[in-house]
């Protein structure tokens, strides 16, 4: 499966093929994870090879409880493999389905938290917090304190914190899932417009069929229990995209199909 | 401007400006934004300070006036109960001598040194037990226990140990009040919600910094309860302990109140147990009940 060529729509360097340059920003080889032992032992992922070129975004798609969480977990160091090996390019950036925020630090200081935690001096520091907060349009909300802001809006500013780690890799687990469509939505076009501008590599896990169609450079379909990689789909849609673009339908619809076909062969 | 095409126009390419700039959906955002985070109005200072004060003024008005109805009753005579109004009329007088103020500043100065220690003790004993599941174990289970060991019974401990001296009473003071400090915190550092934690490790905090930046930050709110409880301790023990360790040509408050009984003063001595109580409100409502209410109202955990 890690075989399949990344269709990188517009990427020229990964056009050569597996074998060029640059080195993958993520490479997980033949994943195993189990939870407990003996009897009680619960396979969440099995197998499960996958390359994610630097710069991509690979929506990772599956039905709760398929292990997606415990993928991003292992990848990200919280979780260690029962079998395989994980390599990630640097230590990645995390964003859940909550935002937690640090409720005792304002917007601009729970930004600026990974940087001085990096011992950023406290100039660059608030000059790379405001940048920042300026990319996910919250400028004016710098002082504010995270419960004064919508839940959309901290979702943009844990990605706006996410991104002070400069870390090269930024898994997100289902980061829209608790906001409502419309708020979800605007984050869409915000997280494409900054995934653009930043070129960070995006590991983004969802069970929304459209969303994936949306957002991703290729998706990722995992079955249920346990999690193996079913299907790939490259998405060569091109970017900016909208959720109601008759291309994002139709491939949704072909990824739902599949889905089904899963779901039908191994019981709900 | 070049940065905005990538909203409006599919590029075959990827465009990775040094910068980012503004972007045409950045009035309609900052218009829903605005939308959902309307201002909430706060009535006036003055409103408030009414809201806060009349129950408190009517509660005392009260208890003062049972107080002076029992007088009355002729229950006791009242060279033993004197009535209110002959008492506040004492602390009045009292209350421009050296005399008192030199007693209130050698007991506060006892209370705040005493309870200093025992947050220092209480936080580093805290942090440990919290961090090591072993010392939980080992300890958890005393430090519950020294908490309801009532702190006079410590005394003839400390006097055997310091004889009649301020460390006596430091000794009594710091016993009361660290345990309860040390079981705020750790009670504080069990009721993070794990995804602070999580969220901490996986931004880099560890160690120290993990401690500095995210556990002891997100454990205060529950942590100020435990400070509150230590602190009532702390004024307790130092109470009992200022009338059993007395100490020559030092006069403090529960000196004083000891000094008024054996003259068979009641005056003086409802004055000074008025004293007592008065700086004990002050403390907890002013100081304490101050700190907790910033520290509630930063983190959005109280409406206005």
């Amino acid at each position: 499966m890690s075989g399949a060529p990344a269709a990188v729509s517009g990427a020229a360097v990964q056009a050569a093929g597996e074998t060029a340059l640059p080195p993958p920003a993520v490479r997980v080889t033949n994943l195993t994870k189990v939870f407990g032992s003996g009897r009680g032992a619960v396979r969440a992922l099995d197998d499960i090879s996958l390359t994610v070129n630097p710069g991509e975004l690979v929506c990772i798609l599956g039905a709760s409880g398929c292990g997606k969480s415990t993928l991003l977990n292992v990848v990200a160091g919280l979780e260690r493999p029962t079998h395989g090996s994980v390599q990630c390019a640097g230590q990645p950036s995390f964003m859940f389905q909550e935002a937690a925020l640090f409720p005792w630090l304002s917007v601009e200081e729970n930004v600026g938290l990974p940087l001085r935690l990096r011992h950023e001096p406290g100039a660059a520091r608030r000059a790379r917090v405001a940048e920042l907060l300026d990319l996910v349009q919250l400028g004016s909300f710098a002082r504010r304190q995270p419960h004064e802001l919508s839940g959309g809006m901290r979702q943009r500013v844990a990605l706006a914190r996410a991104l002070a780690q400069e870390a090269e890799v930024l898994l997100m687990d289902e980061p829209f899932g608790a906001l409502d469509a419309m708020t979800r939505d605007i984050l869409h076009d915000e997280l494409e417009r900054i995934w653009l501008a930043t070129g960070r590599t995006i590991l983004f896990v969802t069970h929304n069929v459209r969303e994936a169609a949306r957002l991703g450079d290729r998706i990722v379909l995992l079955t249920s229990r346990p999690g193996r990689v079913a299907d790939t789909f490259p998405v060569d849609i091109p970017r900016p995209r909208r959720i109601e673009d008759p291309d994002v339908a139709a491939l949704a619809r072909r990824v739902t199909a599949r889905l089904r076909e899963e779901v039908a062969r191994h019981g709900a | 401007m070049a940065l905005d095409l990538p909203q409006r126009v599919g590029l075959p390419g990827r465009i990775r400006p040094a910068l980012p700039g503004s972007a045409p959906g950045r009035l309609e955002v900052a218009g829903l934004d605005a939308l959902d985070t309307a201002a909430t109005p706060g009535p006036s200072i003055g409103g408030r300070a009414w809201t806060a004060l009349w129950p408190k003024a009517l509660a005392i008005a009260i208890v003062l006036a049972a107080w002076e109805a029992v007088v009355w009753t002729g229950w006791r005579p009242q060279y033993v109960l004197p009535p209110p109004s002959a008492v506040i009329g004492r602390l009045w007088a009292e209350a421009g001598t050296p005399e008192l103020w030199g007693a209130v500043l050698t007991t506060l100065r006892r209370a705040v040194w005493g309870f200093g220690l025992a947050m220092m003790i209480g936080i580093s004993v805290g942090m440990l037990v919290s961090r090591f599941r072993v010392l939980r174990t080992a300890i958890g289970s005393l430090i519950m226990g020294l908490q309801t060991m009532p702190s006079i019974a410590w005394f003839p401990l400390a006097i055997l140990l310091f004889r009649l001296s301020e460390e006596a009473i430091t000794f009594v003071v710091v016993l009361g009040a660290a345990p309860s400090v040390a079981n705020g915190l750790i009670h504080g550092v069990d009721h993070i919600p794990p995804v602070l934690t999580r969220v901490g490790r996986v931004l880099g905090a560890r160690g120290l910094a993990a401690y500095r930046y995210v556990i002891l930050p997100a454990a205060l709110p529950s942590f100020m309860g435990g400070l509150k409880q230590g602190w009532a301790f702390a004024w307790r023990s130092l109470m009992a302990g200022e009338l059993i360790v007395v100490i020559a040509n030092r006069s403090s408050l529960g000196q004083l109140l000891q000094v008024n009984r054996e003259l068979a003063d009641s005056q003086g001595m409802l004055a000074i147990m008025l004293v007592i109580l008065i700086i004990g409100i002050v403390l907890d409502s002013l100081v304490f009940g101050t700190i907790e209410r910033r520290i509630r109202q930063r983190r959005g955990l109280l409406t206005a």
